[in-house]
Order: C-alpha cells, then structure tokens, then sequence
C-alpha cells in the first residue's frame, strides 16, 4: 500500500550537487522543498572520518562510498549487434550514491566549456563550412558561453576553486589558460603549489611552445569562506581524494559547501535510504504530480509536488524518465525520440615516463593538483587538414602514490616474482605519468534505453547502455597521443609507454564517470529532450539536472558545467517559472 | 533538529551480529530517515573499520592454507626487498575477505539469467569469490597431482610453482570443474595484492612491510611541509590507521 504525503512545493531527486544547488536557491525564495535520497546521509566528521578516511581497500577497491550494482547496476554492449549484459561490477566508471553524491569523491578539476563546444554546429560551420563531423550527430545546446559565465562564475566561488585566469574580459592572462573564454574575474583562489612532476611537465611542454597552467582544482589552495559563509580548510596533499571522502574540508562537495546552511533551514527536508521508483504523470502526460519512492523498510510512499527536479546521477535522471513516461524514448534505426540520445563519454589515453634519477614522492597529491595544456583541446587549433573534429586536454595530475592501485612498472615487466617486485620498486617513485581527456562526440548508434531482460531489485528494467568510441573519436584520440609521445621523449627519460584509446569500449578498467547525454538540452523539441533552463519539452514542470543534459562531451571533466547548469536552471525557475508555474519557458 | 530514525541498530548490536565479516559494516540495514532543521550528528555513529586479528581460518580449510600461502610466496618472494606473501599475511587477509561480503558478492550484480559474455562485458558467471576459490583451489591441486607426480601445488619445488603459475596465468592449463585457469589465477593474484598492499589492518603487509619496500608512507594525511621539496626523499616512516610498529609495545 502507497502511503500517500502532505504536497510539497517541490520535490528533489537526489541529494549531490545539483540537488543541493537547486534545494539550496529554492528555499531561499521560500519554497517548501524535500529531496528524496536513495543513499545514506553522510557527512564529513563521521563519514569521512579522519582516523581512517585514508583506507585504500576500504574505499577505493571495494568502493564503501559508491553506488553498489546490488542496488542498481546497468546492461552494456558495444553496438546493437551485441547482446547488453549486466556489468555485474561497476568499473569504467563509478556513480555515487548517498548524500552528496559522486561529488563526495571526485579528484576535483573545475573546468568551464568553451563557447566553440555549446555553438558546435555553427562554431564548425563558420570556421570550416559545412560538412565537417557529418558521421556524428553534433547539436548545439541553446546557449553561450557569455550566458553561462555568471553561472560558472557562482559555482566557482562557491567551492573556493584555486586556479589562474587565462581571460579575464578579453584580456589573456599569463600563466592561466589563454585559450579558455572570457570570465569576468579571477578564481577566488590562487592556484595549488605544485609537486615536482606536474612542475617538470610545464617546463617540459613551455620549451616546446605549449601553453601549460594550473589545472583548476577544488581542493582548496588557501582556507577559505564561501559567499554562504561556510568555511573551508587548505588542502593537505594527503593522497586520498579521488573515491574518497575529504577529512580536512579541503575538497568542495555539498557537505563542504551548502549543506551546513541548507540543513538549517526550516523549509528544507531531506529523506535518505529512499529510492525514488517513478514520477507520476497526470491522464494528460504533460504535468507530474510528483513522484512514488520506497524506503529501506519496503514501504512506498507517493510524494505530491508543485515541481519536480530530476537532480540524480545522470544515467539515473535518463532511467526515471523512461520508467515514468516522459517523452519519447530514442530509436537509432530513426533517430527519432529524445530521451537516451547523445549518450558520451570521454575518449582518454596515457603516457608514462620512466626515470633512473628522479623522486617524485607520488603520495604527495591532490585530485586535482597539476598542469594541463589545452593546445590540442576542442577546438583551440587548426583542424582544417585534420579527419577528425574535437581535441583533448593533455594533464599531468599525479593524483595519488596508493600501491594496491598506483604500481607503474615498465612494459614487459612480470605481474610476479622477484622480478616484478625490483622493477616495481624501481619505478614507484620515479616514474611521470600524464594523460588525455579528450571530447566523446555523438554518434548515431550510441544512445541509452531500456534492457528487454535485466531487471532491478523491485523488477524495473536497467539501463542499457549501448556504446563504442566512435571513429571520429579514435582518430582524435591516435592524433592527441602522437603529440603526447612527443612530450613524452622530450624528458629525457630512461624510457617511455604510451597508451592509446583503442576501439571497443571495454566496461571492465577504470576510465571515466564522466558519462553524458541522454537528456540533451537544445532548441529543437524533436531533437533534445529539455530546453536551456532543463525543462523537460514534454513535461513542464519537471526540470532534469546534470551532465545528462550535454549534448556532447568535451575533453575537459563535467562538474563546473553541471554545477553552472544547476545555477543557470535555478535562476530560470527563481526569475521566470514561478510567475506561470507549469508553463514552458521556451514555445516549442 | 527533527530525526526520525525506525529501529537503527546500534553499532555494537550491529557487530556482534556480523562478528566474522571485515567489510560488510557500511553497508548494514539503516533504515530510511528524515533529516531537518540542523546537521544530524549522533555520538559513537562513526563506523571505523574492524582490526584483522590473525590466529585460525574462517573460510580456508587447512589444504587450502597450504596451497594458498605456497602461491601467495611465489608471487610475492621473499627477498631482500620484503618478506614473502605468506609471512606478510596475504592469506589471513583473504581468508578473512572471503568470509565477508567480498567472498559473497553481496554488493555486485547476481541476477540472471547468466550467459557467456563478450570480454568488454567483464565477470558474467554466477560463481562468488569464495566459490571460486573453494572450487578452483580443489582444481589445482588435482592438476598438479595427475600432471606433477601425484604431489599437491604445495609439496612441488619452488621451481615447479613457478612454472605451474606461470601455465595458469597463460591458460595454457585445463583444470576440473570448469575453472577458467587464466581468469583464477588472475583473481589470485589481485586478491595477494591487495593484501600486501593494504593496510595493514586488513590482515596482510605485516608491520607495513610493502610500504617500506615502496616508501609509502601510508595514513600520514599530510604533507604540506614537502610538496615544494622536489625530488628529495621523503623523511619519514610509514603509519597504519592503527599507528606505527614502533608505537606498539612488544
């Protein structure tokens, strides 16, 4: 039996970033405003505990933190040919669970995306005419970069990022990105101070006339109060920052940076271990009435609301449309319906470089301390005689030295024995890894529905996922790498390895969660599934926030887009949506 | 602050319930609840983890010690870089993973139906970790008896462990019961790892024997004081998240 609950203004999805954000900016206009959690509450004292948040087997191999398939888990395959079966263990990528969400325990690179990748189709067409990306199916997303800028600018102060500005208002700045847009101000915090091999990497790549800066990075280079007045702490370079929770309130998430002030708030109401099963449409499919969740004790619940915010993961926001009804699932032999479409993810590859003579005491790190070169990124370089369309940020972010996991050893080295135990001491602390993150552009074939087979604990179907790097993606990535060989042998180390992205996504090794799409923002109702503020076309009072939103992926991590999103969207609903509530805010 | 919590168990009761399991804690029923009006912080709520006390086995019936500590020294020797992977304790940190909700799966996907999937699919058959071992130990030791004089893997010469291993490894082996050699081996080998490298809390890397190999320098947490020391050594010892050997009266 349904137990049916007292309306709320709004009901939230999801209790990481954007939930947090949007809950946040809602209840400061006085609305009555619950999130519905499927994870635990965690917080940092006791959660992220300072006695013994450093446990490597604890939370980076047997993942405490992270959403566990038993729970929830999703079917792959590589194209249609192929049967999905369920990854029965997460590990190319790793979604969050629980309250704060993947935001508890990312490495922390703040990036903004450049107007060439919101304007991609008219960016293209201007500087190259027609034609180019024709096997791919790029769309733009309906806004501006000059639109976004306040919304990442908000972000940004929230979490305290420490970087430098490459363009403040026009002006390129030395020593930050000079290929990033125009932004109205400065990081609120200087950039991080930099271990040696990131140091090494932009002295390397500045001989070679490469433009290296500090990557932005929200763990804290200074102590620092946010605009809500919540105070952080420096970042300690402990090591343990990537699927871990932060013990010195030095990495921004929601528990470091809105939660202390959300929590207090009368209007505001969190209910965790609370699965969110559907939302619950009217007979006329255009409105929702608010959402069905069930508890950890079995009993469901029916959850009226005014507004209804998809703020999950955004696999998961994707999932609940299609268990609810809201709009019209994808097809790949059409290329009709909008919801599951443009599903990316992010074409990456490695070097290393092997030294006789260096230290680099690789537990010395941060998730996001380091140096990146964009020269080669999106579009910041001629691709007129180029096969290919999109780029890669090329980063040394020595992110950790944790041996279950980080045992560079030279290639040909056994796995085993006295041998591999010489070759892997040898080369624990003197060897330079960097890599690339490049752009995961869409392409027909890659798109997420429904599986016909696999079902749930409560026997709703997975997610399928189905997805190869397409081509065009390769052929960027074979390019990308080739410039990073070239860094590579200009160390001067005793040897080097490079690793490039092959065809045929493998959901085994661990790449990215940097998974996109699936509810793409546009202009066009029969091409995305939500407008620019994330209104769902279909469903005007349901709003769906997050990287699920883009309608490509660039080579640049997603949560200073998803974050500016959440800030842009909440602005929208703040301004424009609450004077004609459940109203379009774009006419189709 | 408004909290409505149904039947939380407490820690302690929740313990003594699961006394054998190392890693299932977090992941113990707490049951839904409603958070407003202030940051929620209940006394005694952390949840560290449970000290890994060697003496007896839990899962490993004693010709699976045998065979288990014979593979783990040859994977990881001793040599004049560390002790070997049985006196680290790598099979006292297994034993005590499998009886927990590693060697269930309790957290993975076991639904069916099962079917052969493609190697971008990962791990598709139904067998835990404890069943693999229990069935693949089994196997191995019947292979080395029908194919190495009648003798267990673990009364072989060093040599012929190696050489064994190194068939498995390859697949070049076919073992009963439907053991994929390759896939076994590989599971050995990460779980051995994973021992030696963890903390030692966990049973294995005896008095943080690895992490002096390497010059980890383990839960230390801070490391403000270095960072612009480039390429020079870093000056102190390894800690555990149960301190330091030298702390530890003898």
């Amino acid at each position: 039996m349904t137990t049916i609950l007292p309306r709320k203004d709004v009901v939230i999805v999801g209790l990481g970033w954007t939930g947090s954000i949007l809950a946040h900016e809602l209840t400061e206009e006085g609305l009555d405003v619950v999130a519905i959690e499927r994870g635990p509450w965690r917080d940092t004292a006791i959660d992220f505990n300072i006695g013994y948040a450093q446990d490597e087997l604890r939370y980076a191999i047997r993942r405490d933190l992270f959403l566990q398939p038993t729970v929830e888990a999703m079917t792959m395959r590589n194209n249609t040919s192929q049967t999905a079966l369920p990854m029965r263990d997460y590990g190319s990528f790793l979604p969050g669970n629980g309250v704060g969400g993947a935001g508890v325990h990312w490495n922390g690179h703040t990036w903004r995306f450049w107007d060439s990748d919101f304007r991609i189709v008219d960016h293209l067409n201007e500087r190259y005419g027609s034609g180019r990306g024709a096997d791919l199916t790029l769309q733009n997303w309906g806004i501006s970069a000059e639109e976004m800028e306040s919304a990442y600018d908000r972000f940004e102060y929230l979490a305290g990022i420490s970087g430098k500005a490459g363009n403040i208002k026009g002006q390129i700045q030395e020593g930050g990105n000079p290929f990033e847009d125009p932004r109205s101000r400065d990081y609120p915090l200087p950039p991080m101070q930099m271990t040696y091999a990131p140091t090494l990497f932009a002295e390397v790549t500045r001989s070679m006339g490469l433009h290296p800066f500090p990557t932005p990075s929200a763990n804290l280079s200074q102590d620092y109060i946010n605009p809500l007045g919540i105070a952080m702490g420096q970042c300690t370079m402990c090591g343990f920052c990537e699927r871990f929770g932060c013990a010195n309130y030095s990495k921004s998430s929601a528990q470091t940076t809105i939660l202390p002030v959300l929590m207090k708030k009368k209007n505001f109401e969190v209910r965790t271990n609370s699965e969110v099963l559907h939302l619950d449409l009217d007979v006329s499919k255009k409105h929702a009435r608010g959402v069905t969740y069930i508890d950890t004790s079995g009993q469901e619940f029916f959850q009226p609301a005014d507004l209804v915010l998809l703020c999950a993961y955004g696999l998961h926001n994707v999932r609940l449309m299609m268990l609810s009804g809201i709009g019209q699932i994808y097809d790949p032999n059409t290329g009709e319906g909008t919801v599951g479409r443009n599903y990316c993810y992010q074409t990456n590859s490695g070097a290393q470089v092997f030294f006789d003579d260096k230290n680099f005491n690789p537990f010395i790190a941060a998730g996001a301390l380091g140096q990146t070169v964009d020269d080669y990124n999106g579009d910041a370089f001629d691709h007129g005689p180029l096969d290919f369309v999109g780029g890669a940020g090329i980063n040394c972010i020595p992110t950790n030295g944790r041996p279950i996991q980080t045992r560079p050893t030279p290639p040909g080295t056994p796995r085993w024995g006295s041998q591999w135990k010489q070759a892997t001491v040898k080369a624990y602390k003197a060897t330079l890894g960097f890599s690339s993150q490049g752009s995961s552009y869409p392409a027909r074939g890659n798109y997420l529905d429904l599986d016909p087979t696999y079902t749930d604990r409560f026997g709703r179907p997975l997610l399928r996922i189905t997805f190869d790097f397409p081509d065009n993606d390769i052929r960027m990535s074979a390019w990308v790498t080739a410039k990073m060989e070239e860094i590579a042998k200009s160390f001067g180390g005793r040897q080097y390895n490079i690793s490039p992205r092959r065809k045929g996504w493998d959901s085994v090794p661990y790449q990215s969660t940097h998974n996109t799409g699936g509810a793409i923002m546009g202009a066009d109702p029969n091409t995305s599934a939500v407008n620019k503020y994330l209104q769902s076309w279909d469903v005007p009072n349901v709003f769906v926030v997050g990287a699920s939103a883009f309608a490509h992926n660039a080579g640049k991590n997603p949560t200073g887009t998803v974050g500016a999103l959440a800030y842009f969207s909440a602005d929208a609903i703040r301004q424009q949506y609450l004077r004609n509530p459940g109203q379009p805010l774009v006419s189709a | 602050m408004e909290t409505h919590c149904l039947k939380r168990p407490t820690r302690r009761q929740f313990l003594s319930s699961v006394a054998f399991t190392v890693l299932a804690a977090s992941s113990g029923p707490v049951l839904a609840r409603s958070i407003s009006g202030s940051l929620p912080w209940e006394a005694r709520s952390a949840d560290p983890p449970i000290q890994v006390r060697p003496g007896g086995w839990l899962f490993f019936t004693p010709e699976e010690v045998s065979t288990m500590e014979a593979v783990a020294d040859r994977l990881i020797p001793a040599d004049e870089l560390s002790i070997g992977g049985k006196d680290a304790g790598c099979v006292v940190y297994l034993d005590r993973q499998l009886v927990g909700s590693y060697g269930a799966s309790s957290r993975l996907y076991t639904r069916g139906p099962f079917m052969p999937g493609l190697p971008t699919q990962g791990y598709q058959a139904p067998d835990t970790p404890a069943q693999r071992y229990r069935t693949g130990l089994a196997a191995l030791n019947a292979w080395t008896r029908d194919n190495k004089g009648g003798k267990r893997f673990f009364e072989l010469s060093p040599d012929d462990q190696d050489a064994t291993l190194r068939d498995l490894e390859a697949g070049k082996i076919t073992l009963a019961d439907n053991v994929d050699a390759k896939s076994f081996f590989n599971l050995m080998l990460s779980n051995v790892m994973e021992g030696f490298f963890a903390d030692p809390i966990y049973g294995g890397n005896k008095d943080m024997a690895s992490w002096k190999m390497l010059g980890f320098p383990g839960a230390r947490y801070d490391y403000r004081d270095h960072v612009t020391k480039h390429n020079q050594p870093y000056p102190l010892p390894p800690v555990s998240i149960a301190g330091s050997t030298e702390w530890m009266t003898r």
